[in-house]
């Protein structure tokens, strides 16, 4: 669609209700979506866009999982800015963006509230706190639920997971800011202590304070910067979830973002010559490497031993900061870092015994849970010599 | 083996108005699932609007019978009685199709399998109209 084409507003439903003792917040963003829909003919499955904000959330965040979640959506682009009374005015501006540039079709914007009928906000919360929270649900549960499926189903070992861990290691002892930076073994990790069956303290990433920054601009100013720029070349993004109950945990949504993002780049795996994965675990990368295509579900065990992740001799170079497992995790929110190192090696500015040949590279983040409902985010970057 | 005798101090769900017939159904010895008369669905979260169609969706009664879909023992947990760990955090999968999130009581936690057949079993809290599902062996 071309950035100048009309987008339009085709449904358009104010609630009637003024004083709802009787429902949930999240019950009022479904009524509201579908009455929408009903205003514009659409089907419930016609939408691919999301935008809303206010979401209840409890203590736990992630407002785009909690409501795609909630509402049964599958959508390719989600928009939760919050500037309070606005939003929904911005939501318009950024809903239109997104159409004209492809990201969706139909874009749903909501919003509930029931300041009236309960005033103390006593059901600002989501399913986490009433169905998740009084069983324990913690991350680091949430996703060794996913770690022993896939084990259950295909076979992966503890020591193939390990594998990842290593590899990660092996990059952390070049990195002189890495919190971990001694190289360790595939013992090493399945000795390590058993944190939540099946994973080791070792398949855990660190808990790092700190950031990170990214400054993007336009081809004109671009064009004014003596410094080398990255391109970014294709992006998509995809919400896993509950489904009602059909969760697969051995998949994440990366089966989706991966290959909106490399047709959106016109890339296959073959140009791609390094990836930062998100590795919150190290069964984080595993899934994902099957899921973004690099090799089948349930081959993940085997595509990871025999050193394909490390750099500079590996198939498939990952992580060369040493990644979450050992170098950083700022805030407990690692896609900043795995953008960061993917800049680093397309522009030749890796630590010296990991950077590889790098023309196109990876950047994909999971976040959220495996467990639960994720996030998960491709980009495909590229340097300015490619 | 036993179950507690009240769910505290554990966290305990906080009902409300879209969910409390659940959890007063569970008070009851109940287990409850959603089912939209449209579709067909049978799901849980329970939420009002069936997740496929956004039908109103009706409530039905679970057999209770299930298998253990996945499961992780919690060697820590901050929320949990320092006894009562490892915590078995686990997704149930039930006879009617929708996986769970639950935990597995009433058996040595190493004992837990993936595949293995459990059945319901409730906990109640200090709160009259809400008690806990949790899952248990099947005899």
């Amino acid at each position: 669609m071309a950035a100048d084409e009309s987008v339009y507003i085709a449904g358009a439903f104010e609630h009637p209700t003024r004083d709802a003792p009787d429902k949930s917040t999240m019950q009022l963003h479904a009524e509201v979506a579908r009455g929408a829909l009903e205003d514009a003919g659409l089907e419930k499955d016609d939408v691919d866009g999301l935008l809303t904000a206010g979401v209840p959330w409890g203590g736990s965040g992630l407002p785009p999982l909690i409501m795609a979640d909630y509402l049964g959506l599958d959508v390719s682009f989600a928009d939760t800015t919050d500037w309070g009374g606005s939003s929904y005015v911005g939501h318009v501006g950024h809903a239109r963006d997104a159409i004209r540039n492809g990201r969706c079709d139909v874009a749903l914007v909501t919003l509930a509230g029931r300041p009236r009928s309960d005033p103390r906000s006593d059901d600002f919360q989501s399913y986490q706190d009433e169905f998740e929270r009084p069983y324990g649900s913690v991350t680091l549960g949430r996703y060794a639920v996913a770690a022993q499926r896939h084990m259950h189903e295909y076979g992966t070992t503890p020591e193939q997971l390990a594998e990842i861990r290593v590899a990660a290691s092996q990059h952390a002892q070049h990195n002189e800011d890495a919190l971990f930076q001694d190289p360790v073994t595939v013992e090493d990790v399945v000795e390590s202590r058993m944190v939540a069956d099946p994973l080791h303290l070792m398949d855990c990433c660190v808990v790092t304070d700190g950031g990170g920054a990214l400054l993007l601009v336009s081809e004109d100013v671009r064009a004014d910067l003596e410094r080398e720029c990255v391109e970014v070349l294709g992006y998509g993004e995809a919400i896993g979830h509950l489904d009602g109950g059909r969760i697969d945990l051995t998949h994440t949504a990366a089966v989706d973002s991966g290959p909106m993002a490399f047709d959106d780049a016109g890339i296959d795996h073959d140009d791609i010559d390094y990836a930062s994965i998100y590795d919150s675990f190290t069964i984080t990368v595993l899934q994902t490497l099957e899921d973004l295509g690099f090799c089948e579900k349930g081959e993940g065990g085997e595509f990871v031993e025999g050193g394909t992740l490390q750099a500079p001799h590996g198939d498939l170079p990952f992580n060369t900061d040493g990644g979450g497992l050992c170098n950083n995790h700022p805030a407990n929110r690692g896609g900043m870092t795995k953008v960061i190192e993917a800049v680093r090696q397309l522009r030749g500015e890796a630590n010296d015994p990991v950077q590889v040949d790098a023309d196109i590279a990876i950047a994909h983040g999971t976040g959220g849970s495996l467990g639960t409902r994720h996030g998960s985010i491709t980009a495909v970057l590229g340097g300015e010599d490619r | 083996m036993s179950l507690p005798e009240t769910w505290e101090p554990r966290p305990v769900p906080p009902a409300n108005p879209e969910t409390e017939r659940f959890w007063s159904a569970a008070a009851d010895g109940t287990l409850l699932l959603r089912e939209c008369p449209d579709c067909g669905l049978v799901y849980h979260y329970p939420s009002a609007l069936c997740p496929d169609c956004f039908t109103e969706a009706e409530w039905r009664e679970a057999s209770g019978d299930g298998t253990v879909y996945s499961f992780s023992l919690l060697r820590n947990h901050g929320d949990w009685p320092e006894d009562d760990l490892p915590v078995v955090f686990a997704y149930v999968e039930l006879e009617e199709g929708p996986r769970v999130i639950t935990n597995i009581l009433d058996c040595p936690p190493q004992d837990v399998e993936v595949g293995m057949d459990v059945t319901v079993a409730f906990v109640p809290t200090d709160t009259e109209d809400v008690a806990i599902p949790v899952f248990v062996p099947a005899e």
